[in-house]
């Protein structure tokens, strides 16, 4: 914690210092879950993971939407796709903050000239039917991290609890390197040969991604879809634990969740196109909660998210 | 002698918990310690937002030891009752005691339980109190099961007496108490041991932490007013901010830092709530421009650099979150300034609830209240509608988008750009209040009458869909809505607010949801025909169903249950027989066509809206158009819940007089008086009466009071008449009962004007002053005479008393 590294000139390198140090300290790197997610939470590493009683370490960067969030590249620190860096570990450990910490000052966060701070935060997941205790962490008055210890995800308890760590790379980043806005963020090395920024990447798409959201995406489509995904999540999960093929015992979990991140991400795009009233909302949002858990049930009787005894 | 030494060491504590904490620690430990026979001399605790901790001076070193004895069989008992005593003893036959008494010898047991050391029971207790701690929210973490505010990570319990320190043994869930602990996060200079709270103290100094919340607290306010004045500012004093703050940090460090000048035409409130909110800064205002200028943020580190990195960090926070502000209140501006009419337009989309509908149409009924309710509180009718409709478009304003607390305060900026008169624009600000117990009531007229309007509304619509709070549930805050409206009554002396403005604001109600119903059928180009169709065979849900799918404001469906009930069409499940059923709605006028149907209601809201006496209205008929049974169904719904509601405020009224010293039994004396829906006339009476009674001669005409009355209530039950034929002076046999007549002859002639002045003080004390001749008449007099002229005379005499002190209050429903 005390080698002073040097501030990182690039967001990749911020990634790559991340994934090292998560890597150092026992975690799987993973990669991003390869659908369209609100939130590093929604990966299955997360969501399902935490639920039974085998240990699991694991981290990721997660590329993540919120289709409300789109600004069309102008502001300089919102945008409808962005990435989160995401840390999972169960059970939680004793010095989870103090890896927490170390992580900080791998990304050259000086922890002697700055001024984190623990400020309580209850995370809560309608959708996922999730919640847990813990608290937004501050460096210097901004808000870099979520830390959350699970308490509850898809109506079950966590038993043993999971700690997760969740960093806006975004945010994280352009404090580090004093950038003020996002777009100008160098994403690779200024010194290579082709120095990229993030507006280089992501300006067109944040654009053509915030026309599509508020008023190019064909809502009757994303109802449509939005009840594709449900009725199939359902029909996944009703069939016969045991495959008549091979006499196997294989629970369809995976599969169905993916239902689950879908249905969750029509409804936010459907959201975004201000079709969604604010009773609806609820009634959505039900939806949704009702698959997460209809997918934790079924996660429970599959080997990896049982209670293994002893 | 010895001293407690705790030290609950955890991940960071909520700030908004850790008072509390103190308090249950410090109230669980000694009372658990006492309850277990130890005394203790002084006890106190202390929190930052890694530990919770308690010391306890002077605790005695073990329990006293108790000899307990209870008595057994008698010798000469069966062996089996001696076995069963033996067994509930726990001891043997020969370590019973024999005494002899009057029956011969009985056994005793005599346990000495000896004292037990402090160590035991303080392990005992602290173990109990870690594991029933009544936090807020707790957690559960790893693969343990205790549960805590956030992981708990070390205990300390130290007992020091003159042999030293000693590490009470104990340990909860793993961990095990010691007498180590550690100082701040990142200052601190690693684990220390300790040996007892002085050089706890004095070690966590060293360590950068300071113990006490007083002290954090003093440290923050001397600092942020230092660095403010040495720049010639003052700090806004914000005593909830620094309760909080100083639960936020181990080591203060304020920093002092401006607001970019681009900001500083930001409203003051916007400025504070924003940095409050989202940052917790203080507020730093330069006294010779008036405005907020700078800030105060508290570190937890005493940096290298002096805190500039910090500094320069939250300036940036701040610099961000003020832009967006700035972007809301610009945009705002340029609405308000063209007359919010976006506003009022954007309202008219959101749904206030779904049976009340939108945001607009609520707006209107409480404009429409409002003008109403104005000539009563002094305000100017069309300035009371003016502010109603002004009043809640702040709603739609970015700012209050992003700070639902600056609702109204952002109100009131807007309707000034607007170039409304003040008053009205304060209305914006005031009518929400009174927010809560501890805010205060508003005065201004137009402010009262647009509060009340707003309240009242509130109130019928939820009364009106039957969504009344019950037990603990009160999801709309009704119950704040109508302590609201008896403070805002009382608090200006509001008078004639009466049933009468309810059943005003449930026929606005009623007659915009018609007014809409019938809208919506006009502009379908209703055709009976289709809906005779459509209607076939449905049962009033489908009904329901039809009206909601065809986007008609959720009111349709309410009303078309109403009208189900007016026209016998009972029961969800039973179907409508079209050609009936829609024949008895055309003959009531309601389904021969839209302009017709229009009419009739239009009618019937007109003649509502022209008189005055609606009571009368809904008790008779329509006249010749032939609406009587609208009328008739109207009034017994509409006058149901008219009462429901007044009861309900004397609920709130009672709470409130019950916080004042005025006992449930004196309201409910004076509920029981005609003319009790105004408020502020009960009240006025309610609280004479309660001072008369407080006085000797009140409290003991009450006992005579109810003296007569007992005797006159037995005698008009026995007799089957009630004496009420007038008392003659002529049949009085004693001198007492002469001056009984003199004095309630005085009595009538003190009370009769007062009353009519409404002067209860002085009716109450002439009816006190009762109390001599009224013990004088009884302790001479017999009132059952033999003599049967007599006997009704003295009754007709009791019965004077009865009419004259219930013109003042029922005091049969006095208790004592």
């Amino acid at each position: 914690m005390s080698d002073a590294l040097t501030t990182p000139r690039s967001f990749q390198e911020i990634i790559l210092r991340l994934q090292a140090y998560w890597a150092s300290k026992g975690c799987a790197v993973l990669q991003p879950y390869d659908m369209e997610v609100g939130a590093g939470t929604f990966h299955p590493a997360t969501t399902l993971r935490s639920l039974g009683s085998k240990p699991w370490a694991a981290a990721y960067v997660q590329p993540s939407r919120r289709p409300t969030d789109g600004r069309y590249g102008e502001n300089p620190n919102r945008l409808q796709h962005y990435y989160q860096y995401q840390v999972i570990i169960k059970p939680s450990p004793p010095d989870l903050q103090a890896l927490y910490l170390g992580s900080l000052a791998a990304i050259g966060i000086d922890l002697r000239l700055h001024d984190i701070r623990f400020v309580e935060d209850d995370w809560e997941s309608p959708t996922l039917g999730a919640w847990g205790l813990g608290w937004e962490v501050w460096c210097d008055g901004m808000e870099v991290s979520q830390f959350t210890y699970f308490q509850q995800v898809g109506g079950h308890d966590c038993k043993p609890v999971s700690g997760e760590l969740t960093y806006g790379l975004e945010r994280l980043a352009m404090y580090v390197m004093g950038v003020d806005h996002v777009m100008e963020m160098p994403f690779n090395d200024p010194d290579s040969p082709t120095p990229m920024k993030y507006g280089d990447i992501f300006r067109q798409t944040e654009e053509e991604y915030s026309r599509h959201n508020f008023d190019g995406a064909s809502t009757e489509m994303l109802f449509q879809h939005f009840k594709d995904a449900e009725a199939e999540c359902e029909r996944l999960l009703a069939f016969d634990p045991v495959d008549p093929k091979n006499g196997k015992r294989i629970i369809m979990v995976h599969p169905a969740y993916d239902q689950t991140i879908k249905a969750s991400h029509l409804f936010n795009l459907l959201d975004a196109r201000g079709v969604i009233s604010v009773t609806e909302r609820q009634a959505y949002i039900g939806r949704v909660r009702a698959l997460a858990k209809k997918c934790a049930d079924a996660f429970r009787m599959t080997d990896a998210g049982q209670d293994t005894v002893g | 002698m010895a001293d407690l030494l705790i030290e609950l060491f955890s991940e960071e504590i909520p700030a908004r918990m850790q008072t509390r904490a103190r308090e249950d620690l410090k109230k669980l430990m000694t009372d658990g310690l006492v309850e277990a026979g130890l005394t203790y001399a002084s006890a106190g605790a202390f929190s930052t937002p890694r530990r919770l901790v308690l010391s306890v001076d002077g605790l005695t070193a073990e329990s006293r030891s108790v000899r307990e004895e209870r008595k057994g069989p008698s010798v000469s008992a069966p062996a089996q009752a001696v076995e069963g005593f033996l067994r509930s003893t726990g001891l043997t036959l020969d370590q019973l005691e024999r005494r002899a008494d009057k029956k011969g010898e009985t056994y005793y047991a005599v346990v000495e339980k000896p004292g037990r050391a402090a160590a035991v029971i303080v392990a005992e207790v602290l173990e109990t109190t870690i594991r029933s701690f009544p936090w807020p929210k707790s957690m559960r973490w790893g693969a343990g099961t205790l549960r805590w505010v956030r992981p708990l990570q070390g205990i300390i319990c130290l007992l020091t007496d003159e042999t030293g320190a000693h590490v009470v043994p104990m340990s909860v869930d793993g961990i095990e108490a010691g007498n180590v602990t550690e100082g701040h996060r990142f200052m601190g200079n690693g684990r220390f041991t300790v040996s007892g709270f002085d050089d706890y103290v004095v070690k966590l100094k060293r360590a950068k932490v300071v113990l006490d919340t007083a002290e954090r607290e003093a440290a923050i306010w001397q600092g942020a007013q230092n660095l403010a004045f040495a720049a010639g500012m003052e700090v806004v004093a914000d005593p909830g901010l620094l309760a909080e703050v100083a639960g936020l940090v181990e080591w203060p460090v304020p920093l002092m830092g401006r607001i970019a000048p681009t900001f500083l035409d930001l409203p003051p409130e916007v400025l504070q709530t924003s940095m409050k909110e989202h940052q917790k800064f203080f507020s730093v205002r330069n006294p010779k421009t008036g405005r907020i200028e700078g800030f105060v943020t508290v570190a937890n580190i005493e940096a290298a650099d002096g805190g500039e990195v910090i500094l320069k960090g939250n300036q940036k926070v701040l610099a961000a979150r003020l832009s967006d502000a700035k972007f809301f209140w610009e945009n705002d501006l340029r609405v308000a300034k063209a007359g919010m009419g976006e506003w009022a337009e954007g309202l008219k989309a959101v749904s206030f609830h779904n049976k009340l509908g939108s945001q607009a149409d609520r707006i209107d009924r409480i404009a429409a209240l409002a003008r109403e309710i104005a000539p009563l509180v002094g305000s100017d009718p069309a300035d009371a509608e003016r502010a109603a409709r002004l009043a809640k478009l702040d709603l739609r304003s970015a700012m209050v988008g992003e700070f639902p607390e600056l609702q109204g305060v952002m109100g009131r900026y807007y309707a000034l750009e607007a170039g409304e008169k003040a008053s009205v624009a304060d209305a914006a600000r005031d009518h929400w209040r009174p927010k809560g117990e501890s805010d205060s009531v508003p005065s201004e007229p137009v402010s009262v009458a647009v509060a009340l309007a707003d309240k009242i509304d509130t109130l019928t619509g939820f009364w009106a869909i039957d969504e009344k709070p019950t037990g603990s549930k009160d999801p709309f805050a009704l119950r704040r809505a109508a302590l609201g409206v008896v403070r805002l009554v009382l608090g200006n002396g509001v008078r004639a607010l009466s049933l009468k403005v309810i059943l005003k604001s449930l026929v606005i109600r009623f007659k915009s949801s018609h007014n809409r119903f019938f809208d919506y059928s006009a502009s379908r180009e209703f055709d009976p025909a289709v809906h005779t169709e459509i209607l076939s065979g449905k049962t009033r849900t489908d009904v329901s169903e039809y009206f909601l799918l065809r986007n008609v404001d959720a009111n349709a469906a309410h009303w078309i249950d109403i009208w189900a009930e007016r026209f016998d069409w009972r029961g969800s499940s039973t179907s409508i027989k079209p050609p009936e059923s829609l024949e008895v709605w055309a003959d009531q006028g309601l389904f021969t066509g839209p302009e017709e149907a229009s009419k009739t209601f239009s009618a019937v809201c007109d003649f509502i809206e022209r008189n005055d006496e609606l009571q009368e209205f809904f008790k008779g008929t329509l006249g010749p158009d032939g609406h009587g049974k609208v009328g008739e169904s109207l009034n017994s719904h509409l006058t149901g819940i008219s009462a429901d509601l007044l009861a309900f405020f004397h609920d709130r009224l009672k709470v409130t007089l019950r916080d004042q010293g005025v006992s449930h039994d004196i309201i409910d004396a004076c509920l029981a008086m005609p003319g009790n829906d105004d408020l502020t006339l009960l009240v006025k009476r309610a609280t004479a009466l309660s001072e008369t009674l407080r006085t000797e001669d009140g409290a003991n005409l009450l006992q005579g009071f109810k003296r007569a009355n007992n005797i006159l209530s037995q005698a008009e039950a026995k007799d089957g008449v009630e004496y009420s034929f007038g008392a003659e002076l002529k049949f009085a046999e004693t001198e007492e009962e002469r001056a009984l007549f003199a004095a309630l002859d005085k009595a009538e002639a003190a009370i009769g004007p007062a009353m009519k002045a409404e002067d209860f003080g002085t009716a109450m004390a002439a009816m006190a002053a009762l109390r001599g001749p009224i013990d004088a008449f009884f302790t001479a007099v017999q009132v059952n005479s033999d003599n049967g002229v007599v006997r009704r005379n003295r009754l007709n005499l009791l019965h004077r008393i009865r009419a004259i002190c219930s013109g003042v209050a029922d005091l049969t429903r006095i208790e004592g």
